[in-house]
Formats: C-alpha cells, structure tokens, sequence
C-alpha cells in the first residue's frame, strides 16, 4: 500500500504498551488487575504478549515510518516494541518501580500530551484504558490496540494489525473524524465470583471508523452520533409539560441535553422540566423528593457491551424511584447500531428488586429515531435472566 | 472413457483458478474529451431543405432552446469502443463468474433467448402511446403473466407497474394507508412491524410511505420472535411487512400465527417474496393468509438486475385491496385487452405508463419454458444447493452460521467470520477482497452489520456442484491464508483491477461526486 502523510509534515504517535495486560486471560484469572494476580499468572505460565501485539500494529505504520516521530517509554511499555518493530523511538520518562503500574501508565500518558502528539496508542485491557482516561481524558486522540483479557472498552481496534491500519488511515489523512469511545471496567474480583459489574467510567475519543473499532463492529454508513442526535430531537419534541424527565447516564441519553442546550455530565442522573434543567447529578433521596405528586419520565439508554438498562450505573433510580413513576412511563432510548450489537442477549435489569425487575422484564419498546422503534426483551438477572447474563458474558469475554 | 471433469479436482477439492483481470489506467470518459473531436460528422442541411424548413430551433418554445451547448465529451467512435469495452474487463458480473457470494439478490442465468425477445423489432419498435388495438400482443402477455403469478402466490390481482421491487413494496405501504384511510384509522394505524432479518426494503419503505416501524429481533433460537410481535401489536398497527424465509435463510415456521395475530389486532399483512426462489411451488401467500405480497422479476424470475437491465416488481393483492392497486391495469374484454384507467380507489400511478415491459416479457418467457413441474424443480434445486453449499461451508473453521444452528435453510445464509476476524483481525470486507484474486464476486451484507463479520451467499438453481464446490473451496483456501499470511489479504485485491476503496470517505459527501456535474460542482467549492 502507497502511504504517505500528504504533506510533508512530520507525525507524533505517543505509544504506551501495558506490559502486563492479558497476564490472567490464558490462565482462567479473568484479569490481570493487581500485582498479586500478575504474580499468580506469571507463576502459572502466563506469557506477556501485549508487547507482541504491539509490534504487530506498529509494522502497519512502516510506510509512513520515516515521517513518524515515536515517543514512548523505556524497555517494556514501549521501547522494546517499537525497535523489534524497526522503529528507533524517543525515549522520555523513566519507569522508577519495579515492574510497571496503572501510575506509569498515566504519567506517560500525560508526559505525551504535554509534549503533542497527533495520535496516542496505547496496548492493554480495560483497566488500561480507565488509566489513561483519568490521566488525559479527552486531551488527546487515542486508540488502544487489544492486549487485555477483558476487552470492552469500545477505544480498542478490533485486533492488533487492524489497529495499525486505522492509525495508519488516521495519521495519512483518510479517516479524519473522531468520536467518542465509552470506557467500561469490569470489576474483576467480581467477576471471579460469576457476578458481573460493569462500571462505565467516562469516554476516550478516537479515530472515527466505525468498522474497525471494537463493539462497534455493526458499522454503519450513518455515525452512531447523528442517530443519536435525531433520537434526542424526537425525545424532546414528544416531552410534555407536565412530567419531570428523569434522564439516566450515558453518550445516547446526553444527546437529550445537547438538543436542549444543556451542559450534562456522562455519569449522572439529571433532571429536567419544561425543557429546564431542574436538578443534576441527583440522589436517589434527591429524586424521591422531586416525585412528590409529580408526573415523571425516565430516560434511559443501556450501558456497554452488557446492556444492562437498570442496575448498573444508574442505581440512583432505585426500585422506589421505578415504582413511584411507573414502569410504564419508561422510555429506552438506543442507537440501531448499538442494539445490533447486543442482539446475541436480551436487555438485563438487576434493580435489587425482585417485584419491579419482575414488571421490567418482558419486552420493551427502545426508541431508535423519529419514527423507528424495537421491540426488545428484557430479562431480570436475579430471575430466568441470569443464565442468559452469564452465557453472553463469556461470548464478551474475548480479548 | 475418461471423466474429464476430474482433472479440475486434486483431492477431492477444485484446483483454484488461475485469473487475471485487465488493469487500465482508464480515466472516465469526460476526462478523455478533446475539443472538437467528433464521432459523427452530419452532412450540411441542403438548400432546398433549408428554403422549406427555415430555422428549425426558432420554430422551439424559447424555454426549450439550449443557451449553452451541453457539456458532452467530445469523443470519436474508436475512442468511445475502446474506452467501453476496457471497463467492461474489469467488470467481475454473472456471466464471468460463479456468482453465489450475492445472496439476497438471487443471482441466476438471465436467459440470452429472452434478451434476444426483448430487444426484437416487434418490442423495441412499441411506443407506449400507441392505440390499445395495436398493442394487443404486449397487454396480452401482461394479462397472462398476471394469471401466473395469481396461481404461484394464490392473490386475486396483480400489478405489473413498478419498476423495481422496492417500488412494489412502496405500493404495498401505499395500499396499506389507503385502505385504513378508507376506514377513517389512518391517524391511528400509524405503525408497521417487520423483522430485522426482513428485507430492509420493508422498513424503508414503511417509513417513506409516512409510517412509524417498529423492528422486531429473532428469539433465542434464530426465529423471528412471536412473543415480541404479541407485545408490539395494538390498535396503532397498520400491517406487518414481513419476508419469509428472512435474509438469513431461515423459514418463519409459525407464520399462519404472525399473521392471526396481525390480523386480530386490524392490522394487515404483506409477504415481501424477495426470497422466493426457495418456495415456488411449495408455499403461498395467500394460503399462509397475507393481503399483499410484492415479487421482484429480476430475482426470482430472471430477468437481469439493475446493473444489468431495469429490473422489475410485481405487486399482488387480494379482492379486497384490488381497487387500491395502481393505474392502469391491463383487463380482458371477452378476446380483447385493454387498460383499465376507471378506478376511483386507485392509489394512482407508480411511474410513467406501465412498468417494464421487457423485464415483464423476459419474465413471462422464463417462466413458460420452464411449466409449473419446471418453477418447482427451480426452488427445490436451489434449496438442495443452497443445504450443500452450507454444509462445505461449515466445515470451514472460523466461520458459523449463527441462529437455528445445525438445522436446513431455504435459499440462502447469512455466514459471520467473527470467529476468524478474532482470531486473525482478518475482516469479511478482507476476504471478499481476496476472492475476487480467484475470480468469483463476494458481498458482506447490508449495512448496519447486524451478524458480526457477515456474508450472505446465496446459490441460486443456476448452479453447479462443482461450481459450489470451487466457491467453497476458494473460501477455504481464504480462511487457511488469514492464518498463515494475512498481509497478502488485506492489501487483496492482487490478480484483479486495483480496487481496494475507503468506506469511510462515504461518510463525508465532500468527498464524493455521483455524476461529473456534481464532480465539478464540489471541486470548484473547495477551490481545487
């Protein structure tokens, strides 16, 4: 393939490999979080292989090689790789502990920014990716290449040569849009028990190209983004004056708020009334005190590859919160692409409650745009749904 | 005597074909325009002519006279042969290659008899304006393929008027409105439910006929989900648009039930028959119950596909709808035929005068070479190839057929290599890339992706057992290679025209032009 970056200008790729990504995926520990488990892995006949990944997509940036300029970290976070993959990099930093950190990784990350770098590629799990996402947040352009075991941060290319391909499209000019990437963790300790936790931490942003990046491999020709904005834009053209909104977290469901003109944080609970902001990032106490004989909606969106609509990551609309608005008076809210991507499982619902994970379950109407809807079933996991929740966890469970 | 088929096999599986496609670095023709080039030179109008015709031009209304010339390249003959026949060699069509990996679009033989028909003097010379008495061979041949497609899907009445499948289906969502229209609920019945596995033409054009839809996901097994239809219906729905076996090949075996409970709720039922190659002769709409069903002529009847020749719809109703179908149709008046424009219900006109004709025609040859015996030996060879295909291709590790695992499909697959994709970070863009290095024409699916890393083939009765044997084994040898040597697929193609292009830029309209006009248009925009 003829590469080139067009204009002669040089190119700064940050890279930062997380040597110990992927330690617990071949030996049954679901993760490599913690130096114990490191250690565990490591003793079991784990074998790091995020460097090894690493080189396989750095040698897709080879015809733009000598328009690069590669800065990373010494030996294995990132100049080890980048000389086997005949790179000869810009060393900064210096790794002071023995045996490398969630810390350096964020040092690094936010020693590259402070230099500029046009794109940062980073090699790891999704620990790595919440890492760099509270190092830098949304400072920089970042792609992960996948290394971890638990890989469902949608910032990671769907395998390591395809990261290569979509920095090389990016850093030449031919993918030029960004977008935002959800960074989802799984409690790890959890995990080792059979419970699934997902935590949705915030987004990364990376290189637009719906087909290579991961849990968003039901490209499509519209961006999840636009969908998104045309769904807020019928939400808010059916809201009524009479109702409280009670949006829940998430990119689908903030778009709500950009249509209204509103500032909304990723994580929260918001709510809003004739088109107004009326109280943020709210309580469960908080919400109870604002139903007092007051009609309501809840807006919501399911969360990351699991698709959890209630229980996780908006737990301040409680079971108390459900039953004083009614389930009926829920609306689900999704991307076509988003809901593709889980048609393998049903919607979860794990409120903690019994009776009203009970009148969740079924089937539900998510709102896909102006006049598209779809049906979609929901099961409670405390209830049938748990077999159903575990079987799809082990089908995320790739790497 | 030797069997001399045998010399294509080496172990029991087809050598892979050696091919080479034509590469010409042929730029489009308004780039090849010299000024003042011609390819005909007309002779100088005579004086005498000119003394009884005058100025021609100022005899046109000023608003029809041209104040510039049209921007046409300006080419010669030879230049303008050339410059066609290099781009039909780096065309991969049907009658190149063995082309299963179109599914959904039932890719069969398109008889050249039947082109040869179409193209004769006696249906190239009709004018569609003509006297009714002096196209009574035309209308009579639309009245009786009309008879035929009423006994395959036992509807009472037929048009023949829209110029695709898509436009049949638009009718259908058309007569659905009109018909609640008709019953003062067309406030009310303002939604249509169809599956997401349904050819998305159902969805499209529920919503460009005005209507809400509401997609429904398969249940556990693979099957479209009955329990979701029971919560989706309600006195909002207007119909359920449905296909049947749906794109991945699977046949709804609980349809008499889908369409109960449609039905029950007031709602009515369109079958959409894109994928009825697999069931002429074996099921029909009607008997399942539907009040519409839509066939496309250049798919199951053979006719050529778009790229290759108009294609064609046919849009089926029952008595009861019959009023709503579009205007004219052709009727028989004791030995005569006419075209039936009294119809007050009518939804109207789908496109200029009657449809396709010779799509209608070539469809009408087709089926009466074959005979009722000769439709259903059709759909029970391309169901038999389609389960032998499947069955190769499941041998093939790093690829599945998701839903209804391990059982029969009708007349297609939808495959997922999400399996090798894991694996290798090889893609089903990637692999279509490499096949067409063997030459055969490979197609992901529609977008969005709904199965991860699709692609749906689909072989058609046209089809032999070694032709399916060399596809299987060509998509054999791919999957091997994303193993051993990815880097030779993802730079593919290698043996064919260079034409690896960008998706992604079809993202961003500044990016593409569809005709030279708009080319030029958006370049002077960015100043270039």
């Amino acid at each position: 393939m003829s590469a080139s970056v067009g204009d002669n200008l040089m190119r700064r790729v940050g890279l930062i490999v997380n040597p110990v990504a992927g330690l617990g995926g071949r030996v049954g520990l679901k993760g490599s979080d913690g130096r114990d488990i490191q250690k565990k892995a490591l003793e079991l006949g784990a074998v790091p292989r995020a460097v090894d990944r690493t080189i396989e997509a750095l040698k897709r940036l080879a015809p733009i090689a000598a328009q690069l300029t590669l800065l990373t970290y010494p030996g294995d976070m990132g100049e080890l790789a980048a000389r086997r993959a005949g790179f000869d990099p810009t060393v900064i930093g210096t790794i002071t502990t023995e045996g490398t950190t969630a810390e350096d990784t964020c040092v690094a990350a936010r020693d590259m920014v402070a230099l500029g770098v046009d794109l940062l590629l980073f090699a790891g799990g999704d620990g790595t990716a919440c890492d760099l996402y509270q190092a830098i947040g949304e400072d920089a352009v970042v792609l992960g290449i996948p290394a971890g075991v638990k890989v469902h941060s949608a910032a990671y290319a769907i395998g390591p040569t395809v990261a290569g391909d979509l920095a090389l499209g990016y850093l030449t000019g031919k993918t030029t849009g960004t977008r935002e990437a959800e960074v989802l963790d799984v409690d790890e300790q959890a995990l080792r028990r059979d419970v699934v936790s997902t935590r949705f931490y915030g987004v990364l942003r990376v290189p637009d190209d719906a087909r290579r990046i991961q849990g968003a491999k039901a490209g499509s020709v519209e961006s999840d983004a636009s969908t998104a904005a045309a769904i807020a834009r019928h939400i808010v053209s059916q809201m009524d004056d009479d109702s409280l909104y009670i949006v829940g977290p998430g990119t689908t469901t903030r778009s709500i708020f950009s249509e209204l003109g509103i500032e909304k944080g990723l994580l929260s609970v918001d709510v809003v009334y004739r088109g107004e902001l009326l109280a943020s990032d709210v309580s469960e106490a908080q919400l109870i005190a604002l139903l007092d004989e007051r009609a309501a909606k809840i807006v919501v969106t399911p969360i990351g590859g699991q698709g959890y609509l209630f229980g996780r990551g908006n737990q301040q609309i409680s079971p108390d919160v459900l039953r004083l608005v009614g389930v009926e008076n829920v609306i689900a809210i999704a991307t076509p692409g988003k809901l593709n991507r889980l048609i393998v499982r049903p919607l979860l619902v794990d409120t903690g409650d019994d009776e009203i994970d009970r009148r969740l379950a079924g089937y539900i109407r998510v709102v896909c745009g102006p006049d598209d809807a779809r049906v979609v079933r929901v099961v409670s996991v405390a209830g049938d749904g748990a077999d159903t929740a575990s079987k799809s966890n082990s089908k995320n469970g790739r790497e | 005597m030797e069997n001399i088929t045998a010399r294509r096999y080496e172990n029991g599986e087809p050598k892979l074909r050696r091919f080479h496609q034509a590469q010409w670095d042929e730029p489009i023709l308004f780039e090849l325009s010299t000024p003042g080039q011609r390819g005909l030179l007309l002779p100088a109008v005579e004086d005498e002519i000119r003394a009884v015709a005058g100025n021609v031009v100022s005899t046109l209304p000023k608003t029809l006279q041209r104040v510039t010339p049209p921007m046409l390249p300006e080419i010669a003959q030879p230049q303008v042969v050339r410059h066609y026949l290099r781009l039909s060699q780096e065309n991969l069509g049907f009658d190149f290659n063995v082309d299963v990996g179109q599914g959904t679009c039932t890719m069969k033989y398109s008889p050249k008899i039947n082109d040869q028909l179409a193209g004769s003097k006696q249906m190239a010379a009709l004018h569609p304006l003509q006297p009714e008495e002096t196209t009574q061979g035309i209308l009579e041949i639309y009245y009786s393929f009309e008879q035929i497609l009423k006994e395959i899907s036992g509807m009472d009445r037929f048009s023949l008027q829209p110029g695709a499948g898509s436009a049949a289906i638009y009718a259908a969502a058309s007569i659905i409105r009109a018909y609640h229209a008709e019953r003062g609920e067309a406030i009310q019945r303002r939604e249509i439910i169809t599956t997401i596995f349904s050819h998305p033409s159902d969805a499209a054009c529920a919503k460009v006929a005005g209507f809400d839809v509401i997609t429904l996901y398969p249940d556990e097994d693979g099957y479209p989900d009955l329990n979701a239809l029971k919560a989706a219906v309600s006195e909002r729905t207007a119909a359920l648009m449905i296909a049947n076996p749906e794109d991945t090949g699977i046949f709804n075996p609980r349809i008499v039930e889908w369409v109960h409970v449609v039905h029950e709720a007031g709602g009515l039922c369109f079958y959409d028959q894109a994928n009825a190659n697999g069931i002429l002769g074996i099921t029909r709409a009607r008997d399942a119950g539907f009040d519409l069903c839509h066939f496309n002529l250049h798919k199951t009847f053979s006719t050529p596909h778009g790229c290759g020749g108009p294609g064609a719809g046919a849009l089926g109703v029952t008595d009861v709808l019959a009023p709503l179908l579009p205007t004219p149709v052709v009727a028989r008046d004791g030995e005569r035929y006419t075209l039936d424009w009294n119809r007050p219900r009518s939804i109207g006109k789908l496109r200029a005068f009657y449809g396709v004709a010779g799509a209608v025609l070539k469809a009408y040859a087709w089926v009466m070479s074959l005979g009722a015996e000769g439709l259903l030996e059709t759909s029970k060879t391309a169901v038999l190839n389609n389960n032998y295909l499947l069955k190769r291709m499941r041998e093939i590790p790093g690829l599945t057929a998701p839903y209804a695992n391990e059982r029969h499909r009708i007349e297609q697959v939808r495959y997922s290599w999400e399996d090798l994709c894991t694996e290798t970070g090889v893609l089903s863009e990637d692999i279509g890339l490499r096949a067409a290095d063997f030459g055969v024409h490979y197609w992901t699916s529609h977008h969005p992706f709904v199965v991860a890393e699709p692609c749906t083939l689909e072989p058609t009765e046209s089809f032999s057992k070694m032709d399916l044997d060399e596809y299987a084994a060509i998509m054999r040898y791919v999957a091997e290679e994303a193993r051993t040597d990815p880097e030779t697929i993802r730079t593919a193609p290698h043996n064919s025209t260079v034409h690896r292009t960008d998706g992604a830029v079809l993202d961003d309209p500044s990016q593409w032009a569809i005709t030279w006009r708009a080319y030029l248009k958006k370049r002077d925009q960015v100043g270039e």
